[in-house]
């Protein structure tokens, strides 16, 4: 066992393949719950590799024209702010953590949810929405950026996504 | 880490191809690493190394790949057209400089 464990590095990576594509599903629509799947698809682009984003449910928000420069840090049941529920159900509460991680992305120069889209987009990434939570929300494609790249059904989803390494946010 | 020699100067390079030290940096290496990488340098490419270059020599790290579609005079489209395997990381290749580290 010890000796599987040492194993060297560099002989586990020979005659792996690299990966070539990722379809990358963003599923919340808290900032912190929408920044992952940017990131991940951004960074994927820069490797060469390709990458499609397909946002579902709250994900839709950051593709939204009226809720993407809205998205918040939410402050309330995420056990990761450390924060009591009370506290972080105060107004305002949200809206300053959210100025605080904004501020220290901008540092990092990490874009903006809309300059991210644009940027990704441009790249050449593709922007989906999920066909069956627009249809839910009662949205229409005139509700989204102009990023958006189609509305895609599952099973189209899963076509897109032949050969790519699919990812859950 | 290996020396090898490119148009006829001895430099040395990472397991990826990245030379260790920027100053032994040439503009016939540049275009003998961006061979290898299937790019035939044309003033646009060369627009982006010297800034990727640049940035690096004066700040001590490359610039994100937002601030080299912002501030490089090539935008983003234009750049993944250059370097579809990635801009930052081949730009930084043929520039001489090593990988740039960061997310973004």
């Amino acid at each position: 066992m010890v000796e599987l464990l040492q194993a060297p590095e560099q002989e586990e990576k020979v005659g792996r393949e690299p990966i070539e594509k990722v379809s990358i599903v963003v599923s919340h629509g808290s900032l912190e719950g929408i920044y992952p799947g940017l990131i991940m698809a951004n960074g994927a682009r820069m490797e060469g590799i390709e990458a499609d984003l397909f946002f579902t449910f709250f994900g839709l928000d950051a593709i939204r024209k009226d809720r993407q420069a809205k998205i918040k840090v939410a402050t309330v049941g995420n056990p990761g702010m450390h924060l009591p529920t009370l506290v972080g159900a105060i107004p305002g509460m949200s809206w300053l953590a959210t100025k605080m991680m904004s501020r220290q992305m901008e540092k990092l120069d990490i874009p903006p949810v809309g300059e991210f889209i644009e940027l990704i987009h441009d790249s050449g990434g593709g922007i989906y929405a999920c066909q069956a939570t627009v249809e839910m929300f009662g949205l229409t494609e005139d509700d989204f950026v102009p990023e958006l790249d189609g509305i895609l059904t599952v099973g189209e989803f899963y076509e897109r996504s032949a050969g790519a390494q699919i990812i859950f946010t | 880490m290996t020396t090898t020699e490119i148009a006829g100067t001895p430099v040395e390079r990472d397991a990826e191809g990245f030379l260790v030290d920027p100053s032994q940096w040439t503009r016939e290496v540049a275009e003998e690493i961006a061979r290898e990488n299937g790019i035939e340098l044309t003033p646009a490419h060369w627009q982006v190394v010297q800034f990727m270059r640049n940035r690096y020599l004066e700040t001590g790290s490359a610039p994100s790949i937002r601030s080299l579609g912002k501030e490089s005079g090539v935008p983003i489209k234009e750049l993944y057209q250059l370097f579809p395997k990635g801009p930052a990381k081949l730009a930084a290749k043929i520039g001489g400089i090593p990988k740039p580290r960061g997310c973004i």
